[in-house]
């Protein structure tokens, strides 16, 4: 446990991404300590998302590296990245549709017990696979819905259910996609309630729009403009960063001001 | 030398054929994201038709004119009538209506033409020979299809890239619903589009009819022939449509050409000429293959979405 | 294990009862063309269901599926015709022919998605078409015909009507009952995931194409046990069995029935071959219905018989 403190448990090192003319990630750095709550932000097109997919593989930096938990995982496949311990939420919420809440949480769990190439025992029947996603379905408030379809499930629930898969997958390290995108002023609580609770047991790093949770919730926090980290501190330091201020100028996000 | 030369001008023409076909099939799911299995169905109906209005009017130019316009217009009701219903579905989807129609017009042919196939003879100045390099000789027929095939290919390109509709055509591949804000009526673009796809694959039916014989289920493999050609060119792409067709056509037409002398030095002679066809249907699938593998998109993605 | 009664499972234990009972109508009537009839129906039906696992559960719409019924046919017959009459070695072989072509197809055709799927394997069915089209020593374009079906010493007599087809019913039945093990075990959960949604299986820790491809070879040998079963059942194989308008059949029969139901394919096989032999008593041009027919299916039944009859309640 030493070491993780003096290691970071993620370690991104002069990444950059290009598309046709665009850099959508430029030359950048970050740590992410075990343990924090660690929030980006930027405004719209900062690139927060490229830096997400590149953090998960679902997209490859053109140069650069990504350490995580101490390994070179830069040119390792999303799969892996997740048996490592790496897991994500997504910004337009991802689920099987034509899976019932609690099977979306179990094939979750799956993915960390073993190999599926299981041909005949009926993988419903699977105690212990049950009971993993039963609780967490449990820690995200959604074990009376345990049963219904996906697609029948409100926008919020649906981001709780998507929580609940990450939780599954047992992770090191939760990269949560702006989890309150789209949520109401009640629902928004309850996420942020639920984060607070969850930070205390596993690292976040967190990409969100609503500056009130971010602010809230976040250890540090690292701004990003143009594909550039432009700042990256403690959230009273953030607030106070001239550079900040001026890059949310004109933006719609100008709450970061005065919050 | 001289039948290399020959057999380089039969492949540039059949794959100047086929790129006919495969830009209507590919112009057709590049915008409206519709895959038409029976698309070798109108291919089919070009050469019909042509059989038919050349027997009526006595004339080749206006027989063939009369079954473009005619093609043309099978291919708009047909839109009208039940693709357009299809649009915006599942793509197994329209696999299966088309293959319903293409069951539908083997035997609507079947049934007013008869099970014997027609033949489409040529006007007496179409069939004397060529002189086009000192030496070479060249059917005019088939000179004639290289020339009408590239001006057709030269046409779809200005249209394309250089047109109202063009711009219209490519702006609703890659943005449905700008276009629809700009109130344009997409569904006649839709079938105006899907006609002049159909009217490209009678163009072609109608051109192979004098080579080939017009008969039922004349479209099928040479329908495979043109998905090969739009999944190596890449889907939507009428620029790697025309490259891939013309490499398909010259490696399908040279290898039934020279593979079977090829083959016969290893085997022996009635192996050999059984094997040749198949090696060199083949080769084209082989070609896709190790296409797919390099550049699963094709060599030519269409920029769009 | 318990089976609610929904009109679905009415209907699909009334076709078991009678698929089960048919060879004593047969006997009774001495209607001997059913038999031959439903022989046929119950071979395509297993070919049709085992398309089935890879389109209505893996999301893989294969349209050179029939491919396998060829290679299936023709290791029988090649073996046969080389002087190798055992089924004991002639099945096994067709199986894993079956296997080892899909798996060669299968992961080349997986590095594509979507409509390029469903061209490129319609593509290799074509090629593999052409070859044999092109082995002139086992009648290329004409066909191979078999003299003697499949020897299982004495178990089992495939020249026996009955025999043989209580033979294609245990295999139907046998490979109904492996797909719907399948599916609710923990590969099939993977493979329905990854039909549902890719992207989020991959980034919970699941190598997608690994287990879409297991699937692709899965489906693919149990087609190539219809292909053994069918080129028994006509003492002949020929290319046309492995046209792409064969491969387009057992998508018909697939989407007829309802894609993704287990039953499903075997409904639509019925409904299909029952209606095809209908109409052409009807009438020469029995396509001409039957084509239109299919665009009115797509157009206004979606989810096939089964999605029909599943929208319908009891009482």
């Amino acid at each position: 446990m030493v070491d993780s403190l003096a290691d970071p448990l993620l370690r991104v090192e002069k990444l950059v991404r290009r598309f046709g003319g665009i850099t959508a990630t430029d030359n950048l750095s970050l740590d992410v300590m075990s343990g924090e709550l660690h929030a980006i932000i930027g405004p719209n097109g900062a690139g927060k998302t490229t830096l997400i997919s590149q953090l998960t593989g679902q997209l490859a930096p053109n140069s650069g590296t990504i350490h995580f938990a101490g390994r070179d995982v830069t040119r390792q496949p999303a799969y892996r990245r997740s048996r490592l311990g790496l897991a994500r939420s997504f910004q337009i919420t991802s689920l099987l549709p034509d899976f019932s809440a609690i099977d979306n949480v179990a094939i979750a769990a799956q993915a960390h017990d073993g190999h599926s190439f299981r041909f005949w025992g009926n993988a419903r029947k699977e105690i212990h696979l049950r009971d993993a996603a039963r609780s967490a379905l449990t820690r995200v408030g959604l074990e009376a819905r345990a049963d219904v379809p996906v697609s029948e499930l409100s926008h919020g629930e649906q981001r709780e259910l998507e929580l609940a898969v990450a939780l599954a997958t047992k992770p090191q390290l939760l990269l949560l996609d702006e989890p309150m995108a789209g949520l109401g002023v009640t629902e928004s609580a309850r996420m942020v309630a639920l984060l607070k609770e969850l930070r205390r047991e596993v690292t976040i790093v967190l990409v969100e729009h609503d500056m009130e949770a971010v602010f809230a919730l976040a250890d540090r926090i690292t701004v990003l403009v143009y594909g550039r980290v432009i700042a990256c501190d403690v959230p009273d330091a953030i607030r106070n960063n001239e550079e900040v201020k001026r890059a949310y100028l004109g933006d719609q996000h100008v709450v970061v001001a005065h919050v | 030398m001289l039948v290399l030369v020959e057999q380089s001008l039969n492949g540039l023409q059949f794959g100047l054929l086929l790129f006919l076909l495969a830009a209507g099939l590919t112009l057709v799911f590049g915008i409206m994201d519709f895959v038409n299995l029976a698309h070798g169905s109108l291919y089919m109906m070009g050469a019909y038709f042509a059989a038919t209005f050349v027997a009526w009017t006595g004339s080749f130019v206006l027989g063939a004119l009369l079954a473009l316009g005619a093609t043309l217009l099978l291919g708009m009701a047909l839109e009208f009538i039940a693709l357009r219903h299809l649009y915006g579905r599942d793509h197994l989807d329209q696999v299966l209506a088309t293959f319903g129609l293409i069951l539908f017009f083997n035997d609507a042919v079947r049934l007013i033409w008869g099970p014997a196939g027609l033949a489409l003879p040529l006007p007496a100045w179409l069939t004397v020979p060529v002189q086009i390099i000192p030496g070479v000789y060249y059917p005019a027929y088939r000179l004639s299809i290289i020339v009408a095939a590239l001006a057709v290919a030269a046409l779809l390109y200005v249209v394309v890239m250089r047109t109202r509709l063009g711009m219209l055509i490519r702006a609703g591949a890659s943005n449905r619903e700008m276009i629809g804000a700009l109130g344009i009526n997409i569904k006649l673009l839709f079938t105006l589009v899907f006609g002049l796809g159909a009217a490209l694959a009678g163009l072609a039916g109608l051109m192979q009819a004098p080579i080939l014989t017009v008969q039922i289920g004349m479209g099928e493999n040479i329908l495979i022939l043109a998905f090969v050609i739009i999944v190596i060119g890449g889907i939507g792409s009428i620029r790697g449509a025309f490259l891939a067709a013309i490499f398909v056509g010259m490696i399908d037409t040279l290898g039934r050409a020279f593979l079977p002398d090829l083959l016969r030095k290893v085997l022996s002679g009635a192996a050999a000429s059984t094997a040749a066809p198949a090696l060199s249907s083949m080769l084209i699938y082989l070609l896709m293959a190790i296409v797919l593998v390099v550049r699963p998109e094709g060599l030519f993605p269409a920029a769009r979405r | 294990m318990t089976f609610p009664i929904t009109p679905r499972n009415i209907v699909a234990a009334l076709v078991v009862a009678g698929l089960l009972l048919l060879p004593l109508y047969s006997q009774l009537t001495g209607n001997i063309f059913i038999l031959t009839l439903f022989t046929r129906i119950v071979i395509f039906a297993l070919a049709a269901s085992s398309l089935n696992l890879i389109m209505g559960y893996g999301g893989m719409m294969s349209f050179g599926h029939a491919a396998y019924l060829g290679i299936g046919g023709y290791a029988v017959g090649i073996l046969a015709f080389e002087g190798i009459g055992s089924g004991f070695i002639q099945w096994p072989v067709a199986l894993a022919v079956s296997a080892l072509f899909a798996l060669v197809i299968g992961a080349l055709s997986l590095r594509t998605r979507g409509v390029y799927f469903i061209m490129i394997t319609l593509a290799f069915a074509q090629m593999a078409y052409y070859i044999v089209s092109g082995m002139s020593r086992y009648g290329g374009d004409d066909g191979l015909t078999i003299y003697k079906r499949s020897n299982f010493g004495g178990l089992i007599n495939l020249s026996n009507r009955v025999q043989f087809y209580y033979l294609c019913l245990g295999c139907l039945f046998g490979g109904l009952y492996l797909i719907w093990r399948i599916i609710n075990s923990r590969f099939g959960l993977v493979v329905q995931g990854v039909r549902s949604n890719e992207q989020r299986m991959q980034a919970i820790g699941f190598h997608a194409n690994r287990y879409r491809l297991v699937c692709f070879v899965i489906a693919g040998t149990i087609c190539g046990l219809s292909g053994a079963l069918l080129a028994n059942n006509t003492d002949f194989v020929s290319p046309a069995v492995m046209y792409w308008t064969r491969s387009g059949d057992l998508m018909v029969m697939v989407i007829l029935g309802g894609m993704g139901s287990l039953f499903g394919p075997v409904i639509g096989a019925i409904v299909y071959l029952v209606l095809e032999e209908l109409l052409s008593q009807f009438t020469e041009y029995w396509a001409m219905i039957m084509g239109p027919l299919l665009l009115l299916i797509v157009l206004f039944a979606r989810g096939g018989i089964m999605g029909l009859l599943g929208r319908l309640r009891l009482g």
